[in-house]
């Protein structure tokens, strides 16, 4: 059997059948990072109509390992996934769960994200600062805008984008957390506003950066005919795909593209069956302002240079032509510092239709994708609502 | 006597050529024997070509201001040089793109711009530990 029809047997192999938050999301001093976690998966899995001890693969990344919430769960998995790259693991584990489920290495997997990003709560110390610490702390970087800005600037040098484009993008996607009862900001922004809020690293004001809350989310996949079962319409995984370049900033092989998100695509498309123009709504990972843009140019949705043109009003906006961040992004209704959890759990209400206000007509084929670091690593999902 | 920012740490192995070339106010960089290719940052293999024959070549110092950003606010409470900063990457002439901060200029967005000609200047923290930055070309002087 070839790769190519390998990869296409993947294809609609399995469903993602259930998804939730923790019981609630935002400011959250009273709960751990554990109890995130355990809330999720409790309220997925009730989602998807199936009982705990159901589950036998557990999938998770960040601080704790996925034997620490198997056990938190009360199960006993018999496939385990660790992958932690940043924020896109969880986008990534769906395409690992799907290989375990389609190859009966498990019957019911669980991605599952708790983080008291804000808060604190239940924390232990993570970052790996091996070589950031030796070339790049001593001069002041740290935390994720002082790389991020540098990918940003090169971007406006060499594409004339500029500081008004990226703001609308915080425009549009505050525009959809208007709509989102579960968004943390929800009174619309103006480009000028985002100008002339606080500035942090330039070109970065406070409203071109994400969000820092506590919160969970969990995923719940089966393979397709068991997902027939399920309490809720399953969600067909059409594609899936993942890459890795680099970890430092110094080391993207070009600044302002990055390779890790344009192989996560390809893989993805090609298992799908679908190109970049397809989909009628769109998941892009939010940190920043300047990071959909450059997701798109990556993706190939369109040139390099000309990603700032979908945010324009009208295109990506709410009753717009490509409706994109639809639950208000990282920028507005939630980021606990790895966010790739909720695009997911966002483009799957959308195409069961659970959206409400802000539900966008008759949504049939999502992208989404998710960035771990900056721009380093990155995964791709090709979501749909039948095969 | 307190230092205003957090010392390199850890220092590896087989970066430390990198390290006593600062402290002698030389920018010693990787290069691989076999490829030709100067790489940062140090290790034991060349990322370009998989070789393992790797050699240190001392850097002309001169490169672009390949991208910045004017920091406002630092999180990392041991850095405590007065904001705002320039952070910068700059790309040398010999290939490899480091980051640094850009030093002797006025931290304004208007003030700089990508690609413009940068050189290398030493700033001692102790007596082991200097820390390459880099200035406008032609700035001349030490710090």
């Amino acid at each position: 059997m070839s790769g190519l029809a390998r990869l296409k047997e993947l294809s609609n192999s399995v469903c993602i059948v259930g998804v939730d938050e923790s019981d609630e999301i935002g400011t959250l001093p009273n709960k751990s990072q554990l109890t995130l976690h355990v809330e999720a998966v409790s309220n997925a899995v009730r989602d998807a109509g199936l009982r705990m001890s159901d589950v036998d693969g557990v999938f998770t990344a960040g601080q704790h390992s996925p034997a620490t919430i198997a056990e938190a769960l009360g199960v006993i998995p018999r496939y385990v996934d660790g992958t932690t790259v940043g924020g896109c693991s969880f986008i990534i584990m769906v395409g690992h769960a799907m290989v375990a489920l389609h190859h009966g290495l498990c019957d019911v997997a669980v991605v599952s994200h708790g983080e008291s990003g804000r808060s604190g709560v239940g924390v232990s110390p993570r970052r790996d600062t091996a070589l950031p610490g030796q070339y790049e702390m001593p001069y002041g970087f740290g935390g994720a805008p002082t790389y991020f800005g540098l990918i940003t600037t090169r971007h406006m040098h060499e594409y004339g984008t500029t500081l008004e484009q990226w703001a609308q993008v915080a425009v549009s996607t505050r525009a959809w957390a208007g709509l989102n009862p579960k968004a943390k900001n929800r009174e619309p922004i103006t480009v000028e506003d985002v100008l002339k809020s606080r500035p942090v690293v330039w070109p970065f004001n406070v409203l071109n950066i994400c969000l820092v809350t506590d919160g969970g989310g969990a995923v719940v996949l089966t393979r397709a005919d068991r997902a027939k079962d399920c309490a809720k319409k399953p969600v067909y995984v059409r594609g899936a795909g993942e890459g890795a370049e680099h970890v430092m900033v110094t080391q993207m092989r070009t600044l302002t593209f990055s390779e890790a998100t344009r192989l996560s695509g390809e893989k993805a498309f090609t298992m799908a069956g679908v190109t970049p123009k397809d989909f009628d709504h769109v998941m892009l990972y939010d940190a920043f302002t300047s990071g959909p843009p450059i997701m798109l140019e990556s993706l190939g949705l369109c040139k390099p240079g000309e990603g700032v043109h979908f945010f324009a009003p009208g295109r990506s906006t709410p009753g717009g032509t490509l409706p994109i961040n639809t639950n208000g992004g990282g920028l507005s209704y939630t980021h606990t510092g790895m966010y790739g959890i909720f695009p997911i759990i966002e483009s799957v209400r959308q195409l069961r239709g659970e959206c409400g206000a802000r539900q966008v007509p008759n949504t049939k084929l999502s992208l989404v994708n998710g960035m771990g670091g900056m721009l380093s690593a990155a995964g791709t999902l090709v979501l749909a609502n039948d095969t | 006597m307190d230092l205003v920012r957090p010392l390199p740490h850890p220092i590896t192995p087989e970066a430390r050529p990198y390290w006593e070339g600062a402290r002698d106010g030389k920018l010693m960089v990787p290069k691989c024997r076999a490829c030709g290719k100067p790489f940062m940052y140090p290790r034991v293999m060349c990322p370009h070509c998989g070789a393992r024959d790797v050699t240190w070549i001392q850097a002309s110092g001169r490169g672009k201001l390949f991208s910045f950003e004017i920091a406002h606010q630092i999180l990392n409470k041991a850095f405590k040089v007065k904001t705002p900063v320039v952070l910068a990457m700059v790309e040398l002439d010999e290939g490899p793109r480091l980051l640094t901060n850009l030093v002797n200029v006025t931290p304004d967005p208007t003030a700089l711009h990508c690609d413009m000609p940068v050189e290398v200047v030493f700033e001692k923290l102790t007596d082991e530990i200097s820390l390459p930055m880099f200035q406008p070309a032609g700035s001349g002087g030490a710090r």
